[in-house]
């Protein structure tokens, strides 16, 4: 939005680099805002990507100029709230039109405090950042040099857990499918439910729920869910994971994906700015085939970190990422992309279809409540 | 999956000549696929009739054929070249219909070719309305309720059935001929007749209208594994209604969610695979019901189409490319992209800028045409422009347009729409015209609503909200001045896409901010704009076009403007010279301009130096970004030239290199018109100065003079009265015209005082500021000189020229170089007399009737003009030779539209032997070279012949005149004068009949010239008919007249057809038929009808419409009346033979049996 009423605004990068801007969004306490900035190139589906708990901790940077074009619809969120510290785009839309619309984006981030800078030459950025990496960001209209202190004094993800900032507090329920499913909430999305709602009941427990009482639950399947952070600061999670795998089949998307390989031995690393978007080239190790991805991480598996315990199923094209993985000794698979979408391509949906086959093998033999109602 | 190693040898079957609906985009695919298959190590073999086209030079393909695109012959090409594969799916609607004739002939299985790319069954599918519908339902998609038809009863009944309004759309046609909307059952009933007539197969399919609705499309590719991706998505900010490819189209889709997106791509994918699309490209269209979303499927393309030349310039993935490789068995991980080259072409590509596509229509040449745009495609041309936002591109795109528009309004021409209310402003903007935009912007600004006129239009209010932030932006700059700008509101108004030669125009006209007091110091200039904005530091910086949305290093050397902080031109070092591009194809000016700006780009990177294309038009060769070192995707007007000169001398300054300089002389009138604005020194080749020598009347009068060649008498004139004082000097038919003009604008020959009269008083109002018909405005010029076209004044006077009647035109293309020496390219004889325009006459190499001395004497003539303009590079000059007497008619020291044709019928490269040259080489140095070799001559006759867009303009009179109308040509080459021309009238889709009747109508002046004429047809075994007065002058001179018919059913008041000049009707000898009705009775099959006079309505009109209506041949000059003969005489002694361009050119290869 371009309008003479706009308040200039700046954001600066850790490494002191500038840009001009205008302030938009919510106002920011002191007029900074802060967190690790970091570039998504998806040209739709804002309001998923603003709304997904992995980008807790980081300043949203859109590639594509024009943002909020077709406004916000309830039914678009992947969770109860944005999580993420900021959003940075070209070019805020000022009119949203389509007719899901309930209110347009800055609207909707006035409403949860999402501050926002816009008229940002956001592929200066985008390439500053793929060059330089990821880095602690601050914006806002407070006077360069405290945005500039601000951004160097911001902490990055590297090391900390910020789970515990957007776990569900209380387990509870969701999906009425056949199969019993427990779902890790590291920052699950909505879509995630979705898919296993189809399939299962799916019973959501807190990030740090014991492996035992996920077991008590007598699941059909346990799933890890996707969040924000470096998968290594979270080591309950590892050992969690670790008394579960052989128990009980295990399926992970992206931080669950990571947690899984944690838990199988392997490490993991950051990546230099990481994978956000929707067009990410996937190939299937067994078929060769290739699936476009929605992709959104930071941090991702060292592949040579994987063997014995597990081996690669899905590469990333584009650099060789590990995208996916099979446990060799164990049912337990995973993913790094969203095979869920939203945003994004459904390409992958299928690997929820491999998780109920997985689930349904292992369980037969044992009544499973669809069976006994039937 | 690797290269297929069972396949040696590929057809590939470019789409022919221009026309509207399949323009040049299928020369920049095939040229794209030709090149990725032998590289890949195929042998090629290529079918296209175009000679204007990259792809048919012989360095593209192993045996080129430039030979008619009909069955026949591509049977004879296959018999010959016996190639294991067909791709049929880069050379549009033309190269698939042939291929599903050939298929259905039995003619691929025969000699053992399988299609490749698309098999029959899936464009079958795809192509037959009624099979498309059954597998879109099947696999649960939605498409319009509808009902084919195959005659008028049954049309009618579908249309009872579904209820009005109602799309009429005909089976198997490209760019929607024939289409359009009913709302009632008499515009049904004609509709419908149209259709089924249009239809090749008699089928069309009549639907629901869901005019209004959003319009999107696809660009899909899949590989043999099954693997798909889409390109990118297209958002039409024309409702449904109008046709895409009249349609402002904008990447990627703006206003769909993702849940939306995601669901259409599902679709897309599944409408591929059911369709069975094996490999390559494919776009879907659908419709999305606004109020609830409600996703249609309204057709699918299996094919790269124009919309995929769209999506390849859009994102940078070369469709094309891809897909030839996808054809001959690579999968997409195969293939790397060439873009980023580290990551493969199995990705999606994302952008951060917005695309936005502008049609270029050229209704004022067609006069009669509403003007009002529908499922029909009338558009002749687009313009692509890249911004950071929807507003940026669209203005940069408006102006890139070149109809003398600098943005969106705030120019002169706004004043059009002043004089309207409210209402009306809205009244005429929900009708679909090429105005619309501006009315849209005009209508904002007064403060009309988003939501009313997104009611009335069905405009998506967020286009109109973006339209209304450039209206808010304009109030804001208008309440300000050049000396309030500061850095910050530079880049506002810049990021907004607006032009200097807006702000101009916008601080020239309006008060003084502060005292209210009207400006009355000197106007802004758009230099002032520049300078002052520069100085503030707002310079527009060049961003990549990457894929990637920058996510990954790329090493793209594509590049858009925008007002950003970062630049991202890095130059390389070396020798770079900036070749500007000739802008939106449109009459007059088209792929004959891009062939040769792309031989420039060619010919100097072969010479190790850099090349920096500058262009706007998606279409082309020029643009697709391997043709040049640096691409500058870009409106050519002053203002962004400029900018692309500073972006490169800083480039070369920082990297150690140098600028050598500008060529304006290659791609038209676009870049020519530029000349004047570059710095001084950069022009390269011949002088702008030697330029204005040739385009200055009276200096190119006194030249000519000087050199003792003769000129038709003539003058220069101001006002009627002048006018006549010349017609009196130099007496009747005169030929009267505007100076400065492209394509014979408003050009006439005039017979009596009353037309010189009705004539003068026309060219008064033309081109002047609010004709809105203006070719191209000089940028930066003030209101009032938009362009140096049209209007009358001192500067801008008409020419009145003695019009010299049977004269012989003849064409001249010849290089000069700096020593002086001139290489004469080729003599062209013309088929039409003098007074046809040279673009739409069909012309000959070599001369069949001109003898030796007369050329020399023309070769001569053409050495001196060339010497005393101080030529370096190419010449075209124009003669009418009389009783053997030569006339110069003009001179252009440029590339002209026939530099292709010479080249491909010579086997010179002319264009690059010119870039050469402009840039020092000698004429002497690039023989040594082996560049510059001896015209291949003798051997063979070439034609070219000009196509003619009639069939979309039904109510236009198809004569032809001093005012060029073709899109597009062809070429026919063989070994005789008639058979090369017989290949040329088939190639141009006038198939000449073997046998049969012949219907003469003539104008008195054509009478004893058509005797030869008709008598030759009578040799050959033809009966004739003819209106009265033409058969009795037929008959004194001995010539058989069988049939003779009388007045026109329709006659204008002077009497029809030419029959007016009878006197009354002769007795009938064809049962009270009329010429219209004999015509339509199907019993003639050849038409000559010369016309009396060259008003748009003039006697005639009606048989040659006839004769339109019922696609019988109609020639109206006596001369393509001989040649005709001549065609049919040789074409019925010779046996149907095909020769590559290749063995013609290769004369020791050559032995023609005769």
């Amino acid at each position: 939005m371009e309008s003479s009423a706009a308040k200039e605004a700046r954001l600066v990068l850790a490494d002191g680099t500038t840009f001009e801007g205008e302030s938009a969004g919510a106002e920011p306490p002191g007029g900074i805002a802060t967190g690790e900035a970091v570039f998504n190139t998806v040209m739709s589906g804002y309001q998923e990507v603003i709304t997904d708990p992995s980008y807790a901790g980081q300043v949203i940077a859109f590639t594509y100029p024009h943002i909020g074009n077709y406004g916000v619809a309830p039914a678009d969120d992947e969770s109860r709230r944005p999580f993420c510290r900021g959003v940075i785009v070209r070019d805020l839309a000022r009119r949203p039109s389509n007719w899901r619309t309930a209110e347009s984006l800055e609207a909707y981030l006035v409403r949860h405090g999402v501050p926002a800078i816009t008229g940002v030459d956001t592929r200066r950025l985008t390439r500053h950042l793929r060059q330089a990496g990821s880095m602690p960001c601050a914006f806002g209209t407070a006077a360069e040099a405290d945005l500039k202190a601000a951004a160097a004094s911001e902490a990055g993800t590297e090391g900390v857990d910020l789970i515990g900032s957007v776990t569900t507090p209380e387990a509870y329920t969701c999906g009425d499918g056949p199969l019993r499913v427990v779902a890790y909430d590291f920052g699950i999305k909505r879509a995630i439910l979705r898919h296993l709602g189809g399939m299962a009941t799916v019973e959501v427990v807190p990030a740090t729920t014991p492996a035992e009482e996920v077991l008590a639950r007598s699941p059909d399947g346990v799933f890890l869910s996707n969040g924000p952070g470096d998968p290594a600061a979270v080591t309950y999670a590892h050992q969690n994971i670790g008394r579960l795998l052989g128990q009980v089949p295990v399926f992970g998307i992206c931080l669950g994906h990571q947690l899984l390989a944690a838990a199988l031995g392997a490490h993991t690393y950051k990546l230099p700015f990481g994978h956000h978007g929707g067009n990410h080239p996937v190939g299937r190790t067994d078929d060769d085939t290739v699936e476009i991805t929605s992709q959104n991480h930071n941090y991702a598996v060292a592949a040579d970190t994987l063997e014995p315990a597990a081996e690669v199923t899905h590469n990333n094209l584009n650099d060789g990422v590990v995208e996916g993985l099979r446990a060799r000794h164990v049912p337990a698979f995973s993913v790094q992309y969203h095979p869920e979408a939203s945003p994004g391509p459904h390409d992958a949906s299928y690997l929820f279809e491999q998780f109920r086959d997985l689930m349904s093998e292992h369980s037969s033999g044992m009544p499973r409540r669809g069976d006994a109602q039937a | 999956m690797p290269r297929r190693s069972d396949i040696e040898s590929i057809l590939v079957i470019g789409s022919g000549p221009i026309v509207i609906g399949q323009a040049s985009e299928f020369d920049y695919s095939g040229t794209q696929a030709c090149r990725v298959l032998r590289d890949e190590g195929f042998r090629v073999v290529l079918a296209n009739s175009n000679p204007a086209t990259i792809m048919t030079d012989p360095d593209f393909a192993h045996r080129t054929y430039i030979e008619p695109l009909s069955t026949d012959v591509l049977a004879a090409i296959i018999e010959r070249e016996r190639p294991q594969a067909l791709l049929p799916t880069l050379g549009g609607q033309t190269a698939l219909n042939l291929a599903m004739a050939l298929h259905e002939r039995g003619i691929l299985d025969d000699l053992g070719v399988e299609m490749i790319g698309a098999k029959p069954v899936a464009i079958a599918t795809a192509e037959n309305r009624e099979q498309f519908k059954e597998a879109m339902t099947g696999i649960g998609l939605t498409v319009p309720s509808s009902g084919f038809a195959y005659d008028l009863d049954e049309a009618l009944e579908v249309g009872d059935r579904i209820g009005y309004p109602l799309i009429v759309r005909p089976s198997y046609i490209l760019g929607g001929a024939g289409s359009g909307m009913a709302h009632d059952t008499d515009s049904l009933r004609a509709m419908a007749m149209a259709g089924l007539e249009a239809s090749p197969v008699s089928e069309i399919l009549i639907e629901r209208s869901i005019a209004g609705w959003k319009e999107y499309e696809l660009e899909v590719m899949r590989d043999r594994a099954d693997n798909c991706v889409v390109i990118c998505s297209i958002e039409n900010l024309d409702p449904m209604g109008v046709h895409t490819g009249d349609s402002i189209t904008v990447a990627p889709a703006q206003t769909l969610s993702d849940v939306e997106y995601q669901s259409m791509r599902d679709a897309a994918f599944s409408c591929i695979r059911r369709i069975g699309v094996e490999t390559g490209g494919s776009n879907i269209q659908f419709a999305v019901n606004p109020l609830d979303g409600d996703l249609v499927v309204i057709e699918m393309n299996p094919r790269v189409s124009r919309s995929s030349a769209l999506a390849s310039k859009a994102t940078g993935f070369p469709i094309a490319k891809v897909a030839a490789r996808l054809a001959v068995g690579y999968t997409l991980d195969e293939i790397p992209n060439d873009i980023t080259r580290r990551t493969p072409a199995s990705f999606e590509p994302t952008i951060d800028y917005v695309v936005t596509k502008l049609p270029r229509w050229a209704f004022e040449k067609f006069p009669g045409t509403a003007g009002v745009l529908g499922t029909r495609m009338q558009s002749v041309g687009e313009a692509m422009a890249m911004g950071r936002t929807f507003a940026e591109s669209l203005q940069k795109g408006l102006r890139s347009l070149e109809h003398g528009r600098s943005g969106l309004n705030c120019d002169p021409a706004e004043a059009l729409l002043d004089d309207l209310d409210d209402d009306e402003l809205v009244r005429r903007a929900a009708v679909a015209t090429p105005d619309r935009p501006f009315q849209l912007e005009a209508a904002l600004r007064r403060g009309v609503g988003i939501d009313r006129l997104a009611a009335a239009t069905r405009v998506d209010p967020w286009f109109l909200d973006q339209i209304a932030q450039i209206s808010e932006e304009r109030a804001r700059l208008a309440g300000t001045n050049l000396e309030g700008m500061d850095r910050r509101s530079w880049r506002r108004a810049k990021r907004l896409g607006f032009s200097d030669a807006q702000l101009a125009w916008l601080w020239s006209r309006h008060q003084n901010p502060v005292t209210d007091d009207p400006v009355t110091e000197a106007p802004v200039t758009e230099e002032r704009v520049r300078s002052a904005r520069l100085g503030a530091g707002a310079a527009a910086t060049f961003k990549a076009v990457d894929t990637c949305g920058a996510e990954f290093e790329a090493e793209t050397p594509y590049h858009h403007s925008t007002y950003e902080d970062e630049d991202e031109i890095v130059g390389t070092g070396g020798r770079s010279v900036v070749i500007l591009g000739s802008g939106p194809n449109r009459i007059g000016q088209g792929i004959e301009f891009d062939y040769c700006c792309v031989h420039a780009c060619f010919a100097l990177r072969e010479a190790g130096l850099q090349t920096v294309m500058v262009n706007c038009n998606p279409e082309t060769v020029s643009t697709d970004y391997d043709t040049s070192d640096r691409l500058y995707f870009e409106p050519l007007t002053a203002e962004d030239v400029a900018n692309v000169i500073d972006a490169e001398r800083a480039a070369a300054a920082s990297s150690g290199g140098t600028l050598e300089g500008v060529i304006v002389s290659m791609g038209g009138q676009t870049p020519l018109k530029l000349a004047a604005t570059l710095p001084a020194g950069l022009v390269l080749g011949t002088s702008p100065e030697s330029i204005d020598l040739a385009e200055d009347r009276e200096r190119w009068s006194s030249l000519c003079a000087r050199l003792e060649i003769p000129q038709p008498a003539g003058g220069t004139a101001t006002n009627v009265d002048e006018a006549l004082a010349i017609v009196e000097r130099i007496g009747y038919p005169a030929l009267v015209r505007p100076s400065y003009v492209l394509g014979g604008r408003a050009m006439e020959i005039v017979y009596e005082e009353q037309s010189l009269r009705r004539a003068m008083a026309e060219l008064a109002t033309f081109g002047g500021p609010y004709d809105g018909t203006a070719d191209g405005a000089t940028p930066g010029s003030r209101a009032g000189s938009l362009g140096r076209e049209g209007g009358l004044s001192a500067e801008r006077p008409v020419l009145v020229d003695r019009f010299l009647e049977d004269a012989i035109e003849v064409d001249v293309d010849a290089v000069r170089d700096a020593s002086g020496e001139v290489v004469i390219g080729g003599v062209m004889e013309h088929v039409e007399e003098a007074g046809v325009h040279s673009g739409d006459s069909a012309c000959v190499i070599p001369p069949p009737t001109l003898a030796r001395s007369v050329v020399e004497v023309i070769e001569g003539y053409t050495s001196a003009i060339a010497d005393a303009l101080d030529v370096r590079g190419l010449l075209n000059v124009q003669y009418a030779v009389k009783q053997n007497q030569v006339f110069v008619i003009e001179a252009n020291p440029r590339a002209s539209r026939t530099v292709p044709f010479v080249s491909k019928a010579t086997g010179v490269p002319l264009a690059k032997v010119a870039a050469r040259v402009m840039l020092g080489a000698t004429l002497a140095e690039l023989r040594h070279e082996g560049l510059l070799r001896a015209a291949v001559n003798g051997g063979h006759v070439s034609v070219k012949e000009a196509v003619l867009p009639f069939s979309r303009f039904p109510d236009v009179d198809t004569v032809l005149g001093p005012e060029m109308r073709s899109t597009g040509e062809v070429m026919g080459i063989d070994v005789t004068f008639g058979l090369a021309f017989a290949k040329s009238q088939i190639a141009a889709g006038d198939e000449l009949p073997e046998s049969g009747s012949v219907f003469f109508s003539l104008a008195d002046r054509d009478k004893e010239s058509g005797v030869a004429a008709a008598s030759r047809f009578v040799e050959l075994g033809f009966s004739l008919a003819a209106t009265a007065g033409t058969a009795e002058h037929l008959e004194r001179r001995g010539v058989p007249v069988e049939t003779v018919v009388g007045k026109l059913g329709e006659d204008p008041p002077d009497g029809g057809g030419d029959g007016g000049e009878d006197g009354g009707p002769e007795p009938d000898r064809y049962g009270g038929m009329t010429a219209v009705e004999l015509i339509a009775s199907g019993k003639v099959q050849l038409v000559v009808n010369t016309p009396k006079g060259m008003g748009s309505r003039a006697d005639g009109a009606y048989i040659r419409s006839a004769a339109s209506v019922h696609k019988i041949p109609c020639l109206t000059t006596v001369a393509a009346a001989r040649a005709a003969a001549a065609g049919i005489a040789d074409w019925g002694r010779h046996q149907l033979s095909v020769r590559s361009l290749q063995e013609y050119l290769e004369r020791s290869q050559l032995q023609l049996p005769l």
